[in-house]
C-alpha cells in the first residue's frame, strides 16, 4: 500500500465538485463500452475488491459485484447470514479478518450509521459505503447525478423535488448533499411526521405540500417503507392516506418532468404504475447507470492521481 | 455515618497556595496546616506559587462504580482511585448494578467492601423500584437504615406518574431525598443523540430535549405537591433549566445537576460519529449549553456530578446505535470545566469549585468541605496553569471511554487530601 492517505467513498463529503465531475465523465466514458461486444476491462486486473453486505440489496451488491467484474478485478461477496458474523464476530473483527486477504476495495453495506467508517479505521483498503443505515449512500447520488445530467444535460441551477420518507432515507441525505455540491436546487417535499427537524439546515428547502413538485424539473420518489407504519411506529395513519396526499400520480406530473425512484418501488404506494412505466420515468436508466457509475466509482479510487484533479481518469478509445 | 472507605493513617502537612472557599469568602494566599488529618491553621498572607489553587475537595453526587456485576469496567479500588486523581473527597454510586441496589443486603454487602477497597468515602444510593423494574417500591426505611443516601432508578425514568407520586410520598418516612433522571421513555425510544440539524443530517435517531423537559415538569409538580425534596440528575436542555428555576419561585425543594459534558459540548460534535460523545442524555445544541452554563451561574444548577459511566473498549468500538450510552468523567471533570468554561470566561473559578464541592454535599446531605481550623481536611490542590492531554493509559479508571480522548486541557489536580489522607499526590 502506498502511505498516502488512502481515499475512501464514505459520504458526499468525501468529494469536492471537481471530484464529481471527474467521477461522472469517467462512467460517461465507461458507458460507451457497455455497447460493445467484448464488454470486459483490464483496467483492474489482479485487483480484490470485496463486498461486505449486511443488509439484503439487489441492484446495489449486483452493480458493484458486475462494476468490478467488467473492471477484470476478482471479487468475493460476504453476506451477514451463514459468515461468522452470524456467529456474532464484531464489525471491527470481521474488517480485520478480511484485511488478511490484502483486498484493494472494501465495499460496505450496513444497517448502522457509520459501520463504512468503521470498517474504513481498520483495513487497508480503500473502503466504499454502500449504505449505512439512513445515513449515507453515496454511489446512489452519484447514480443519480449522472441520470440526471444526461437527462436533461446540465446539473447545475436544476431544480429537484425529493418526495416521500425523508426520515429513514439515507438516498435523500446523500442526494442533498450531492445535489448542493454541484449547484442543482432541491427540495424536500413530505408528510410533517416524516421530515427530520432541522433538515433545511443541509441547504434545502423542506416542505409538506406537494404544490412544491409542480415547479421543478426532476420529481425523485422515496420508497415508503410498509414497516413504517407498524403498530407503535405509526408516522402517518394509514398508507391510503399517505398515498391519496403523497403518491406521485399521472395527475401530479407535468409535462416536461422526469420522475426517479432508487427502487425497489411499491407500485401503487409511493408512485402509481402509470407514472413508473410512463416516458418521464427514468428508473431503469437509473439502473443502468448504476453499473457505469460504481465501474467509475472503483476505477477511480484505484487509479486517479488524487483528489482535485478535472480530467477523467480513463480514456476509452 | 454513610459514607465508607478503608481506614489508614492521617497525614500532617503544609500546603502554601492560593486558598478558594467561596462558602468562607476566602480568596487569599496563604498557608493551611494539617495535622493528623485536621486542618489546624489558615495564615493568610504568605507569597504562594501563582498557578496553585487550594480550595475545599469534590464531591460527585453521580458515579456509576459497576461494581457488583461488571468489575471487569470498573471496581470500588478503581473507581475510588479515579476520584482521588481528579480531586473528590465523596463520591455517590448509583444503584444500576448486576444485581441492582434494591435490598440491604446487596447494600451491606457493597458498604462492606468499599470499607476494605475505596481510596475515598464513598456513598451507595438504592433503587426507587424493585430491579428498577418501575413497577413496585423498594423497602426504603430499611435501605435507608442500612445506608442508603438517598433513592433513583438512574440510567432509566420512573415511567409511571402513580409510582413517582408514591415514591416521592413514602420517601419521607426513609427520610431521604429521590434524584430522578427524567426521561419521557415514550419519547426516547429509537434515538441515540439529540434531535436537531445533526441528527437529522447523520439519519441518527433522536432523542428530543422535550422527552427531558416534560418529565421534569412532571416530577416537579409532583414533588411540590407531596410536599417532599428532588434532585434532579444530568439536566442538558434550556427548558428543564427554567422549569427547575420557576419551580423554586414556587418554593419546591429542588437541588440540579448538570455534567461537565453537558456544560462544555455540544451535538456538532457527534459529526464524527465517535461512540465516546454518545450519552443518555445527549449532548444539545449550543443553546442549551449556554442555558446550563447561565443556570449554573445563577444558581439553579447547584451541583455538578459526572455520571462517570465506564464501559468496556469492546463495547463502545462499534457503530455509534450499537454503543452503550454514558462517557468517564471523574479524572477530567475540574480540567474540562476550567479549561472550557473559566479559561473562556463564562463562568468564574470561585462558582465552578462551589458547585463541584459545596453544592453536591448540600444536596445529598453530606457534610460540606471548608478551609477552616478544625475541619477535617478535605481539599484539592490545582495547578491552574499545568496542561496535559488526555490519554487512555493515564487513567486510573477501568475504562477509557471519555470524550476527551486526545485533547489537551489546562489545568490540573496536584493533591487531593480525603477525610485527612493524602490520597493523590502527582
Amino acid at each position: 500500500m502506498s502511505t498516502e492517505a488512502r481515499r475512501h467513498l464514505l459520504g458526499i463529503a468525501d468529494l469536492s465538485r471537481v471530484d464529481v465531475e471527474r467521477m461522472l465523465d469517467t462512467a460517461r466514458a465507461l458507458e460507451r463500452t457497455l455497447d460493445r461486444e467484448m464488454k470486459k476491462l483490464p483496467a483492474l486486473r489482479g485487483r480484490l475488491v470485496v463486498n461486505l453486505f449486511y443488509e439484503s440489496s439487489t441492484r446495489t451488491l449486483a452493480s458493484f459485484e458486475l462494476a468490478a467484474k467488467r473492471l477484470s478485478a476478482d471479487t468475493m461477496t460476504l453476506r451477514s447470514s451463514g459468515s461468522s458474523v452470524d456467529k456474532g464476530e464484531s464489525l471491527r473483527d470481521t474488517a480485520l479478518t478480511l484485511g488478511a486477504y490484502d483486498p484493494d476495495v472494501v465495499v460496505v453495506r450496513h444497517p448502522q450509521i457509520g459501520a463504512a467508517k468503521l470498517v474504513a479505521s481498520s483495513t487497508d483498503a480503500h473502503v466504499v459505503n454502500a449504505g449505512d443505515g439512513k445515513h449515507q449512500h453515496p454511489t446512489q447520488a452519484l447514480l443519480d447525478l449522472f441520470t440526471i445530467r444526461e437527462a436533461l444535460g446540465r446539473l447545475d441551477g436544476v431544480s429537484v423535488a425529493i418526495v416521500g420518507d425523508v426520515l429513514h432515507s439515507r438516498v435523500a441525505r446523500s442526494l442533498v448533499e450531492a445535489l448542493r455540491l454541484v449547484g442543482a436546487e432541491p427540495v424536500l417535499v413530505g408528510p410533517p411526521t416524516l421530515l427530520p427537524r432541522g433538515i433545511e439546515e443541509m441547504g434545502c428547502a423542506a416542505t409538506t405540500s406537494m404544490d412544491a413538485v409542480a415547479d421543478v424539473e426532476v420529481v425523485y420518489v422515496l420508497r415508503m417503507q410498509s414497516e413504517r407504519m407498524q403498530p407503535g411506529a405509526a408516522f402517518v395513519p394509514s398508507l391510503r392516506e399517505y398515498t391519496a396526499l403523497y403518491g406521485v400520480t399521472p395527475e401530479r406530473v407535468r409535462p416536461g418532468q422526469v420522475v426517479m425512484h432508487p427502487g425497489p418501488m411499491n407500485r401503487g404506494v409511493e408512485i402509481d404504475p402509470r407514472v413508473a412505466d410512463s416516458g418521464a420515468s427514468l428508473v431503469t436508466t437509473q439502473v443502468r447507470s448504476g453499473l457505469v457509475v460504481r465501474m467509475a466509482v472503483l476505477y477511480d479510487l484505484l487509479t486517479a492521481p488524487g483528489l482535485h484533479v478535472a480530467a477523467p481518469a480513463l480514456e476509452v478509445a | 455515618m454513610s459514607l465508607v472507605c478503608r481506614n489508614g493513617r492521617r497525614d500532617s502537612l503544609t500546603i502554601r497556595a492560593r486558598l478558594v472557599d467561596s462558602g468562607g469568602g476566602l480568596d487569599v494566599e496563604g498557608t493551611v496546616t494539617i495535622e493528623d488529618g485536621i486542618v489546624t491553621g489558615v495564615e493568610q498572607g504568605h507569597a504562594a506559587p501563582a498557578s496553585l489553587v487550594l480550595a475545599p475537595a469534590f464531591v460527585d453526587p453521580h458515579v456509576h462504580l459497576r461494581t457488583p456485576g461488571r468489575e471487569d469496567e470498573e471496581t470500588i479500588a478503581s473507581g475510588t482511585a479515579a476520584a482521588a486523581a481528579g480531586g473528590y473527597c465523596a463520591i455517590v454510586a448509583m444503584p444500576n448494578t448486576e444485581p441492582v441496589v434494591d435490598t440491604a443486603s446487596v447494600l451491606q454487602s457493597l458498604r462492606e467492601r468499599a470499607r476494605e477497597e475505596a481510596i475515598v468515602p464513598t456513598g451507595f444510593t438504592a433503587a426507587i423500584s424493585k430491579g428498577q423494574r418501575g413497577e413496585e417500591l423498594t423497602e426504603m426505611a430499611e435501605l435507608a437504615s442500612a445506608g442508603a443516601l438517598a433513592f433513583t432508578d438512574d440510567g432509566r425514568p420512573v415511567a409511571s406518574a402513580r409510582l413517582m407520586r408514591r415514591a416521592l410520598a413514602y420517601s419521607a418516612v426513609a427520610d431521604r431525598p429521590l434524584a430522578l433522571h427524567c426521561e419521557e421513555p415514550t419519547l426516547t425510544r429509537g434515538g441515540h443523540m439529540h434531535e436537531g440539524s445533526v441528527s437529522a443530517e447523520l439519519g441518527l435517531g433522536g432523542w428530543p430535549s422535550v422527552a427531558e423537559t416534560v418529565m421534569v415538569e412532571r416530577d416537579l409538580a409532583l414533588a411540590g405537591y407531596e410536599g417532599r425534596p428532588v434532585h434532579l440528575q444530568h439536566l442538558s436542555a434550556r427548558g428543564s433549566v427554567d422549569a427547575v428555576r420557576r419551580a423554586r419561585l414556587n418554593g419546591v425543594a429542588v437541588s440540579a445537576e448538570a455534567s461537565p459534558h453537558h456544560l462544555c459540548a455540544t451535538d456538532e460534535s457527534i459529526r464524527s460519529l465517535d461512540a465516546n460523545l454518545k450519552m443518555n442524555p445527549p449532548l444539545r445544541t449550543e443553546d442549551d449549553r449556554r442555558a446550563l452554563v447561565e443556570g449554573l451561574v445563577d444558581g439553579t444548577i447547584d451541583c455538578i456530578g459526572t455520571d462517570h459511566a465506564p464501559h468496556a473498549r469492546h463495547e463502545k468500538d462499534v457503530p455509534f446505535e450499537e454503543a452503550p450510552f454514558g462517557v468517564i468523567g471523574l479524572e477530567t471533570a475540574f480540567a474540562a470545566l476550567h479549561t472550557h468554561l473559566v479559561r473562556e470566561g463564562e463562568v468564574a473559578l470561585a462558582i465552578v469549585l462551589e458547585r463541584m464541592s459545596a453544592g453536591p454535599a448540600r444536596a445529598l446531605g453530606l457534610p460540606v468541605p471548608r478551609i477552616a481550623v478544625g475541619e477535617p481536611a478535605n481539599l484539592v490542590l490545582l495547578d491552574l496553569d499545568a496542561e496535559w492531554t488526555v490519554r487512555e493509559d493515564r487513567f486510573r479508571s477501568r475504562s477509557a471511554n471519555s470524550w476527551l480522548l486526545g485533547r489537551t486541557l489546562v489545568g490540573a489536580v496536584v493533591k487531593t487530601i480525603a477525610d485527612g489522607r493524602v490520597v493523590y499526590d502527582a
